[in-house]
């Protein structure tokens, strides 16, 4: 079978290493760097749970949370996790046109959540919330903006496995690469899951 | 000698991932609805509940977790156990959790 | 270089092409001189350069310490102002923890994990020079406050809001929290690098109850430093965030709460102790039973205490704020949580002091340095218990006592351990024995020191001397002969004494490198994978993979029962294995080859992190080092393609590049 070659091949490119578990170094990594970020997430999220009503200066975030917006956000971003799984079963197909074109749409849906993100930060330093302003503006800018951050860092990831896929220049097994952005983006998702949660849903 | 074993055949079809993103967009427009519903003492551990059922699944699903060594899953339950420990901790010698 | 052949393989010049990545920048294949060193990915070379920088801040921080114990030798001491005294007591500890304790252990876990589980180097080659050169760069940044205004003064623990900008106005905590934040991030690195290396990477046969009592005790120590890290660098980032870009997490005035800080470093702190300790405890595993001439007592349970203690670790944090203000019910948890974990502390003293018991005891310096940890450790120890019962540590809690305490448990514990692991391993490492004689001086001068510096601490605590007071006066030294003047006298002259027996290792080292005597394969007749090697080993470690069938699996290949007498015979010497491997060995091993961009992004790092001091121009450039050394990483191959090193030879056999000498 066609397929039973490729995936031969696949395994041949990895210089037939073996591993006393059978699994990848590269994925046993990635799960304990991701295990190492719930305490990082952790950290913060518990800071701005401690801190999100103490507003010495500034809106409450009961006044300034635009739900309805945000919630449209998190959509987009729990779609682009649909979209990074979608790739990740193309990568595994050896399906190069179909993987670009769900890591395109995942780097597509996760910029737009970048620039509403952008575009709330904006509008609530224009409403008088600042990263200097409160606890509260502090907390929340540093969560919501590490996990920005970490969204981008995503897409980056995105795009250049994109252009790496295109230029042929994938040093160790196409899929896995594919799989392993994939379980930093899903991982992504997820922290927005609490905090959508956690900062918006649940009134201070 | 025994190489790499993961095997991506079981796990789910690209349908079975779309009927789970659809439930996971449900359980987000139930979440969005307790902003403009009122839903009394349930409020809290409603959305709690929908919180983690949406973590869980895309963790057990999307990241192929249920279908993969349960070594990963120790390495990531692991941490997240731990925060979930020491923090609830911390906020706890806060008095976060006292009404 | 020198091209090294597999066996039997016909002499074929070789051709070196390097390949270029990103269209422009050839991979370095050069191995030789100071390239051989940093461009390296061999973890041995690695651990050795571990070794080097640790050392050098041992001495550092060993200066800052003398500095320390001069001010306090006589009342109204003029060698440190107030200020100077803040920065020096800040920086001794920031040092030792960070750049010295850290690191050392991280020398010899980079160096002997691989061997003891037969492996030929960690999982991700590159990743590990990374750590070591973040670790330097780390250091650099740290230091460097030295030199540009002043050292970070809030002490190693920084609380705020006292390391706010308000009361710590100098650069100096800046360079700390940067300076922390990028060894931090090397040792998550790391972390992860050999948690994989010890999942993945054992010899066949090697189940996990298999491996020797210090590669476990590595491995626990990674767990605790992949989940403890992300919460120290919340607090630093938090801390960061109000000192350069004026967010308000430590500002009272806003409604913060100091303690915030408290639970984040502490929540990160406690779990460091055991990072501190676990690998003495590791070493002194492997050298107790070797110098026993019995295997380890009840080795089960050392492994299984080893992972209490490192999951335990993660519930106590907040007996170091006992004096806070938490309240009476959470001091009350935290107190029985620390109290419960000093069983399985005590668990592994108990299978030291048995495996000693009726064994062939060989009076070795590194053996005396592991009886003078169990010895020293278990002072430390039991004053650790009296700080867990939470009203005398009320009393004890910011005084000397506790300065003895840690450094009981530290110096007598992890120190010595350390100090065990050089005199057992130097041999395996350099290939020559440091010299025994020179080694007892060193072992006495430094038992009779840390005894003389660190034992009236307990005195002077429940004396009333507070810590971080940078002078004292007759007057308020008490009554009596024996007060906080002599006391504090005969501290500073033992921290002399102590300084004097380190010098003699140091003297060992450079004696023992121009003149010390050849090491055989296996001086101490020892029991685990690594002695399996030559002295120093081969870039390769093993010419053949080997198949586990034992724990000590190199013992039950020297050793083997007699049927009739029921005692060990042996049938093998060190040497005789080695050579049979060498007989055998396999004829295409790949080596990771050597690569700039671990060091280039290290680079890139730091310079970043000096941006957030120096603005934002210097971030930019930072940015783009850390950007470009990241895509030629990615696009690098972890082994240099074939065409790097050969035409084939004619028995299809591969050659390799390898150092020379």
């Amino acid at each position: 079978m066609a397929d039973t070659a490729l995936h031969a091949a696949d395994h041949a490119s990895d210089h037939g290493h073996h591993s006393s578990t059978g699994l990848s170094n590269n994925k046993l990594a990635m799960w304990l760097f991701l295990g190492s970020e719930c305490l990082l997430f952790g950290g913060l999220i518990s800071t701005y749970m401690l801190y999100r009503g103490r507003v010495s200066d500034g809106p409450h975030p009961s006044q300034i949370y635009d739900i309805p917006f945000t919630s449209v956000s998190s959509f987009v971003l729990l779609m682009s996790s649909l979209t990074m799984v979608l790739a990740v079963t193309s990568a595994q197909r050896h399906d190069d046109r179909r993987t670009n074109l769900w890591l395109t749409v995942t780097a597509v849906l996760g910029a737009t959540f970048v620039g509403g993100q952008v575009y709330e930060f904006t509008t609530f330093i224009r409403e008088g919330l600042g990263f200097t302003t409160s606890l509260f503006g502090s907390s929340f800018y540093t969560l919501t903006g590490f996990h920005g951050v970490h969204v981008s860092v995503g897409v980056i990831f995105l795009l250049s496995t994109m252009g790496i896929i295109k230029k042929n220049k994938i040093t160790g097994n196409k899929a896995e690469v594919v799989e392993l952005v994939g379980l930093y983006w899903h991982f992504v998702d997820i922290v927005w899951i609490i905090i959508f949660t956690l900062v918006y849903l649940i009134p201070a | 000698m025994s190489e790499t074993t993961e095997h991506h055949d079981h796990g789910m079809s690209d349908a079975g991932y779309i009927k789970i993103a659809l439930i996971l967009a449900a359980i987000t427009a139930l979440e969005v609805s307790t902003y403009y519903v009122d839903f009394g003492p349930l409020f809290m551990p409603s959305l709690m509940i929908m919180m983690v059922v949406k973590f869980v699944m895309v963790v057990s699903y999307f990241m192929h977790l249920k279908f993969d060594s349960k070594i990963f899953s120790f390495l990531f339950y692991t941490g997240l156990a731990l925060a979930l420990f020491v923090y609830f901790a911390a906020l706890a010698t806060f008095k976060f959790f006292i009404a | 270089m020198a091209i090294i052949e597999r066996p039997g393989a016909a002499t074929t010049p070789v051709v070196v092409t390097p390949t270029q990545a990103l269209g422009a920048v050839k991979r370095p294949v050069e191995t030789k001189g100071w390239k051989e060193w940093l461009f390296t990915v061999d973890h041995k070379k690695i651990g050795i350069m571990y070794g080097v920088v640790a050392l050098f801040f041992f001495i550092v921080g060993g200066v800052e310490a003398l500095l320390i114990r001069l001010q306090l030798a006589a009342p109204n001491g003029t060698i440190l102002s107030a200020d100077q005294y803040n920065q020096m007591f800040t920086m001794h500890a920031t040092t030792m923890v960070f750049l010295f304790a850290m690191p050392m252990a991280g020398a010899f876990a980079n160096y002997f994990l691989p061997l003891q589980i037969g492996a030929r180097d960690v999982a991700f080659p590159r990743l590990n020079a990374l750590s070591l050169w973040l670790l330097v760069v780390g250091g650099i940044v740290l230091n460097a406050s030295w030199f540009l205004g002043g050292a970070a003064d809030g002490g190693w623990f920084m609380y705020a809001p006292n390391s706010g900008p308000v009361f710590s106005p100098s650069h100096g905590v800046d360079f700390w929290v940067l300076g922390l934040q990028v060894a931090g991030v090397a040792s998550l690195i790391g972390s992860i690098n050999l948690i994989v290396t010890v999942l993945n990477m054992r010899a066949p046969g090697m189940s996990m109850m298999k491996m020797p009592v210090f590669t476990w005790m590595i491995l626990v120590v990674q767990f605790l430093l992949v989940f403890s890290l992300p919460v120290i660098t919340v607090a630093l980032v938090l801390l960061m965030l109000q000192r350069s870009y004026g967010a308000t997490f430590f500002d009272v005035s806003q409604g913060a709460d100091p303690l915030l800080w408290q639970h984040l470093f502490w929540i990160f702190g406690h779990p460091e102790v055991y990072v501190l300790v676990l690998p003495a405890f590791g070493i002194i595993s492997e050298v107790l039973p070797t110098f026993s001439r019995k295997p380890l007592f009840g080795y089960p349970f050392v492994v299984f205490s080893g992972a209490s203690i490192g999951l335990v670790g993660f519930g106590v944090w907040a007996h170091h704020m006992f004096a806070a203000g938490l309240g009476p019910v959470s001091v009350a948890v935290f107190s029985i949580a620390t109290m419960a974990i000093a069983i399985p502390t005590g668990v592994k003293i108990f299978n030291w002091l048995l495996t000693m018991w009726g064994g062939k005891i060989w009076y070795t310096t590194a053996m005396k340095f592991a009886i003078g940890l169990v010895m020293l450790f278990t002072v430390g120890g039991l004053s650790g218990v009296t700080h867990a019962i939470a009203p005398s540590d009320t009393q004890q809690t910011d005084t000397y006592y506790i300065v003895a305490h840690f450094h009981y448990v530290l110096f007598g514990g992890m120190v010595f351990g350390l100090f065990s692991g050089f005199y057992y391993w130097w041999p395996k490492v350099f290939g020559k024995m440091l010299n025994e004689k020179m080694g007892s001086w060193n072992f006495w001068l430094m038992v009779i020191g840390m005894n003389l510096t660190f034992g009236p601490m307990h005195i002077l605590g429940l004396q009333g001397q507070p810590r971080r007071m940078y002078i004292w006066t007759e007057a308020r030294a008490g009554e009596g002969f024996f007060n906080l003047g002599f006391w504090n006298l005969v501290s500073s002259i033992g921290s002399f004494i102590l300084a004097v027996g380190v010098l003699i290792f140091l003297i060992n080292v450079v004696y023992t490198a121009r003149k010390g005597k050849q090491a055989p394969l296996d001086p101490w007749d020892a029991r685990t994978l690594e002695w399996l090697a030559t002295s120093p080993p081969k870039p390769h470690n093993f010419d053949r993979i080997p198949v586990v069938h034992h724990l000590d699996e190199f013992f039950h290949r020297k050793y083997v029962e007699d049927a009739a007498t029921h005692t060990m015979k042996k049938v093998a010497e060190g040497e005789d294995l080695v050579r049979a491997e060498e007989e055998a060995a396999e004829k295409d091993i790949h080596l990771p080859s050597p690569s700039y961009w671990p060091i280039v992004l290290a680079t890139g790092v730091g310079v970043l992190g000096m941006g957030v001091v120096y603005g934002v121009p210097i971030m930019v450039v930072g940015a783009a080092i850390v950007l470009f050394a990241s895509y030629g990483w990615v696009l690098e191959p972890s082994v240099a393609e074939t065409i790097d090193f050969e035409p084939p030879s004619a028995d299809g056999s591969t050659k390799e590049i390898a150092p020379l000498g």
